[in-house]
């Protein structure tokens, strides 16, 4: 088991909302070639950044629910969530440097 | 440093950089390929069938096309490198390639197969709404559009393809195009026109996107009459063509007008000794799977032939030398 977990339409409130620390959702799909390119990167800054941040993944295909209520049209898509806030959105693969960059206020 | 020097490093994993890596792995030079870190497999990887790539009479997922010859390329001993190059120094006998975790690689030849980015329409609220409605590939994000009305830019075969696939999942698919024919295949534009969920805004050039969190609309401008009217849609696919990749080369390789990497007649040949350029950096005729792949075949071997006229007294620095100071790179 990884150090990213999976989140859904009915745990997204506690996994995520109520979250103590900065929450990563990773929206992605199987289907989905960029979206699996991501996945091991996300793993990486998760294990990095225990504690300080979570990284979960909410896959669209079966939690319509939680990617209708963000506008999700496009994946991967990144939401970090600050007290049950959107505080920044990434769209599309990100390399692992600009992934950092993006989130250092979140990592640190 | 990696410290051992290579005889090829390719830049680049679409048709073309994994071709010219089966050939080069195939002719013992050992090749590295960079595949880039969240890139691997090109712009195939985007597409759902390919169906005129010669030797699948039912058709190939692109995916699994790269995946194909990727595995051919490990097959015959190539070196897979998942990662992307950040800068490169290409003058001189010996080639440094940087890469994103700040590794450094010599070798005495480099094959530039970095292909084409997709174009923006260069418009306001473009970026903005990138992901709210505003997509580059259909494939990708067609899914979350389902039952909406949406308009697909541009007039060639991606374009066509590209509403085509659309209709899977939209309730309407415009076709926005600057002219008043498609600039398609007959066999595209036939499928297109005969789709009941297509219809064509001709003569339409988009001027603004409309929408606070996501796309509501796209203001049309008539190319021929210059007036404006809105078009409500929730999704705009931008399908104009490509841009070739090359800034990791500008001012160091000799690019055309365009930006595409010029090479010496026939052959893969840039301006620098030992550096070859393949597929649709260089292409901007015929940009098929199958060319790109023709062309980095053409470029391992212009690369073993570059190789094996070397004379290793003359050609070759020792291994203490710097290469030479003309390093251009991207920020990553």
């Amino acid at each position: 088991m990884g150090a990213t977990k999976e989140t859904t339409d009915s745990t997204f409130d506690a996994d995520v909302l109520k979250s103590e620390v900065p929450v990563i959702v990773d929206f992605w799909a199987p289907w989905c070639g960029p979206c699996r390119l991501v996945a091991p990167i996300l793993e990486e800054l998760a294990t990095e950044h225990e504690g300080k941040v979570t990284v979960v993944k909410l896959n669209t295909d079966e939690n319509p629910e939680i990617t209708a209520r963000y506008g999700i049209t496009g994946i991967p898509t990144m939401n970090v969530y600050v007290k049950g806030q959107v505080v920044k959105t990434l769209v599309g693969a990100l390399p692992k440097p600009k992934l950092v960059r993006e989130l250092a206020d979140y990592l640190n | 440093m990696s410290a051992q020097v290579r005889d090829v490093i390719i830049i680049g994993s679409g048709p073309a950089g994994y071709t010219a890596a089966v050939y080069a792995a195939r002719a013992n030079l050992k090749p590295v390929i960079f595949e880039g870190s969240v890139t691997a497999g090109g712009a195939l990887m985007n597409t759902t069938d390919v169906e005129n790539f010669p030797g699948f009479p039912a058709g190939i997922m692109g995916p699994d096309l790269m995946e194909a010859i990727r595995a051919q390329a490990e097959r015959f001993g190539a070196q897979m490198v998942r990662d992307d190059v950040t800068a490169v120094s290409l003058t001189g006998p010996l080639k440094t390639v940087t890469d994103g975790s700040g590794t450094t690689w010599q070798a005495r030849t480099v094959i530039l197969a970095m292909g084409s980015a997709y174009r923006q329409m260069g418009i306001p609220d473009e970026q903005r709404l990138s992901g709210h409605g505003v997509s580059w590939c259909a494939t990708c994000d067609g899914f979350f559009f389902r039952d909406q009305d949406i308009a697909v830019v541009g007039g060639g075969d991606s374009a066509v393809e590209e509403a085509t696939f659309l209709t899977k999942f939209a309730a309407s698919v415009t076709i926005v195009h600057r002219r008043d024919e498609l600039r398609a295949s007959k066999i595209m534009a036939g499928r297109a026109m005969a789709n009941p969920k297509i219809r064509f805004a001709w003569n339409s050039a988009v001027d603004a996107i409309h929408g606070q969190d996501k796309v509501t609309g796209v203001s049309l401008r008539d190319t021929v009459t210059g007036q404006t009217r809105l078009l409500p849609v929730s999704g705009v696919f931008v399908a104009i063509g490509h841009d070739p990749r090359n800034e990791l080369i500008k001012g160091v390789i000799d690019l055309d007008e365009k930006g595409y990497v010029k090479v010496a007649g026939r052959s893969t040949a840039t301006n620098i000794p030992g550096v070859f350029a393949a597929g649709d950096l260089v292409d901007h005729t015929y940009r098929q799977a199958v060319t790109a792949a023709g062309s980095g075949c053409a470029a391992a071997l212009d690369a073993e032939h570059h190789l094996s006229h070397l004379d290793p007294t003359v050609d070759q620095a020792p291994a203490d030398t710097e290469p030479a100071d003309d390093t251009v790179g991207v920020g990553s």
